[in-house]
């Protein structure tokens, strides 16, 4: 309906401004021709947008496969010949250093232990604070909201200075708790963002049948809203799983002196400047530090899609 | 949200004769500061105090090396920001985190529009192609520098492989440490891996715009362009503005991708670095502090207006 009343309304305009146009022209009205370049031009920016940004994770995974010496005999083949692939720099990478590897299996055992303390700690607080927040009123209750506005907005370089100096002054730099601390800190204030929002898409009045019949604020949450808050609980598990698993700040601050404690991310940052090292190997490494999270993300791309506008840019 | 009315008032009545328990309302508040305050108290002691505190930290002539044994809180000085605001590097470095805050945020918007336009009306395969335009974003900072330093290097690099036997450039380009092309890398880099946050949040606006302006229009003879410049464009201009600001906090204060990629050399010296450069290489805390300050500052100004719009706007 509407594309017929639009060509007809574009060639009667035709019409009355250029009365000798050929009549072939009326196929070729500026609607006509908007439709078909941008029709054709929307493919083309899809195709250029996914080439833009799958190609340096493409770019990683063939490097992580191939051959030192074949990749610096030609470096722009794009794709693997058979002779020249090769797990060895899988091996090299995760082995441990006193067998000559790199040790990233160890930096995913500190990864993981760091990024599975702070999802459990960040949960503990949040579903407690988020649920407060959206259900019960407590004086203060904005300034609250207001302040975790706030924290959530403020990038962690300015506290980069302070809590340096607090933690290696009171000796517990190096500790992976204090990390994993300060790793709370950064989360808990979006992951409390996210719960609230969906504790207040649990309607209340199934708490309220609960609380009709004698049950106690505690009960009703252990046995009603928390098995319906489930699905936004995992999603934002994950969710700061991913944020604490890719942090880097923190990890070099208070981690980098002790290399049996580093991180992943921290490992690669440092070795990516060693000459020792071939980029291949480290090429295996960052592919061991994206994949978890990429396979992480892709299973639960639609839970965590909302929650990455309110913010994965922490940290 | 409150229960039912007769139990409330039983509950009350029960409440308002047992001593010190106080009414339902009284209850509920303090059952609500109870199960707030942890996180309130893991707030305050590890964001709120650490910024007050380096304000004590900026007015200090505090070095790394005599930290163990000097006191916390020596004679006030101005000295910090008198070096500071004295030195050209640190104006050159503003401006560079300017220009570099600017053209990040500017990009990554236009590229975000770009794509959310693009895939704005299903088609098979769609949720696939938004998931991988995504990864940038989810991806770890330190494996995407890394990628992409080895994708930049003027010896086995892909890109200047490609330039230098494709198309023809002279020789190889040093993208990551030669002015004034590292802060155009990074600029570069920047929208790789945030054009996905406009993108979402651009697509959310536009699911939300009403179907029937746009038919409308169409019927009215308005071309695709124009419906667009029109239609489309003023209701997205709000969530851009949002979208502006938010995205300008973050890059203005970026550290990690810069740090990662050019380690603040060859022109891209953006403040955060010179903050960690201060801290940990130099072991001058009052300076990074007072650095720290100036960036604050300009933060604070920030959230404020973000406040004042957002509030008013429910997409953030």
């Amino acid at each position: 309906m509407a594309g017929i009343a639009t060509v007809a309304a574009e060639s009667s305009a035709e019409a009355g401004t250029r009365p000798s146009g050929p009549p072939a022209g009326r196929r070729w009205s500026r609607t006509t021709v908007e439709t078909r370049v941008l029709g054709v031009l929307r493919w083309v920016v899809i195709a250029g947008l996914l080439l833009f940004t799958l190609f340096p994770f493409y770019y990683m995974v063939l490097l992580s496969l191939r051959d030192l010496s074949s990749l610096l005999q030609a470096p722009a083949r794009l794709w693997p010949t058979l002779s020249e692939l090769t797990v060895a720099t899988y091996r090299d990478v995760l082995a441990p250093t006193e067998s000559g590897g790199q040790g990233f299996l160890r930096f995913m055992a500190i990864s993981g232990l760091v990024a599975l303390g702070t999802v459990a700690v960040t949960l503990a607080f949040a579903v407690l604070g988020s649920y407060a927040l959206a259900r019960l009123r407590f004086p203060g209750h904005r300034r609250i909201s207001v302040l975790f506005l706030a924290v959530y907005l403020f990038p962690s370089i300015l506290l980069a200075v302070p809590l340096f100096i607090f933690f290696t002054r009171v000796g517990l730099r190096g500790a992976l708790p204090a990390l994993v601390l300060v790793y709370v800190s950064q989360t808990v204030a979006v992951a409390i963002y996210m719960l609230r929002n969906y504790f207040q898409t649990v309607p209340a009045s199934i708490e309220e049948a609960a609380a009709v019949d004698g049950a106690d604020r505690f009960t009703i949450m252990r046995k009603i809203t928390l098995p319906l808050a489930m699905p936004a609980i995992l999603s934002n598990a994950l969710f700061v799983f991913m944020i604490a698993w890719n942090e880097f700040l923190f990890a070099l601050l208070f981690l980098v002196e002790d290399r049996s404690r580093w991180t992943v991310s921290l490992g690669l940052s440092q070795l990516a400047g060693s000459i020792e090292i071939p980029t291949t190997v480290l090429m295996a490494g960052s592919v061991i530090l994206t994949v978890p999270i990429v396979v992480l993300f892709l299973a639960t791309e639609r839970l965590l899609t909302g929650g990455l506008t309110a913010g994965a840019e922490k940290g | 949200m409150r229960p039912a009315v007769s139990e409330s008032r039983q509950a009350g009545d029960r409440e308002a004769r047992s001593p010190g328990r106080g009414t339902l309302r009284e209850r509920e508040s303090r059952t609500g500061l109870a199960l707030i305050s942890p996180t309130v108290v893991l707030v305050l002691v590890l964001v709120v105090l650490p910024i007050l505190w380096t304000v004590v930290l900026a007015f200090q002539d505090l070095k790394l090396i005599r930290l163990r044994t000097s006191g916390l809180f020596g004679t006030p000085t101005f000295e910090n920001f008198a070096d500071v605001f004295g030195s050209p590097g640190f104006w050159d470095s503003l401006v560079t985190t300017l220009v570099y805050a600017s053209g990040g945020t500017a990009a990554s918007i236009g590229l975000g529009l770009v794509a959310a336009l693009a895939l704005r009306h299903g088609f098979r395969g769609r949720m696939l192609i938004r998931a991988s335009l995504l990864l940038p974003y989810v991806a770890p900072v330190v494996a995407a520098t890394f990628v992409w330093g080895v994708m930049l290097n003027p010896q086995f690099g892909i890109v200047n492989e490609v330039g230098t036997r494709l198309l023809g450039w002279d020789e190889p380009i040093a993208f990551l440490s030669e002015r004034p092309t590292a802060l155009l890398t990074v600029i570069f880099f920047e929208m790789w891996r945030s054009f996905p946050f406009a993108f979402l949040f651009i697509t959310a606006r536009l699911q939300a715009a009403p179907a029937t302006l746009e038919e409308a229009a169409r019927v009215d003879g308005a071309t695709p362009t124009q419906v667009f410049r029109h239609i489309v464009w003023p209701q997205l201009l709000p969530t851009i503005a949002v979208l502006a600001l938010l995205r300008f906090i973050w890059t203005f204060n970026n550290f990690d991708d810069i740090y990662l990629l050019t380690g603040g050399g060859a022109g891209t010296d953006v403040i955060s670095v010179r903050v960690f450069e201060f801290l940990i290489s130099r072991g001058d805390i009052g300076a990074a502090s007072a650095q720290a300050l100036v960036l604050s500052a300009v933060l604070m100004v920030l959230v404020t207006v973000y406040y004042r719009f957002a509030a008013k706007d429910e997409v953030a």
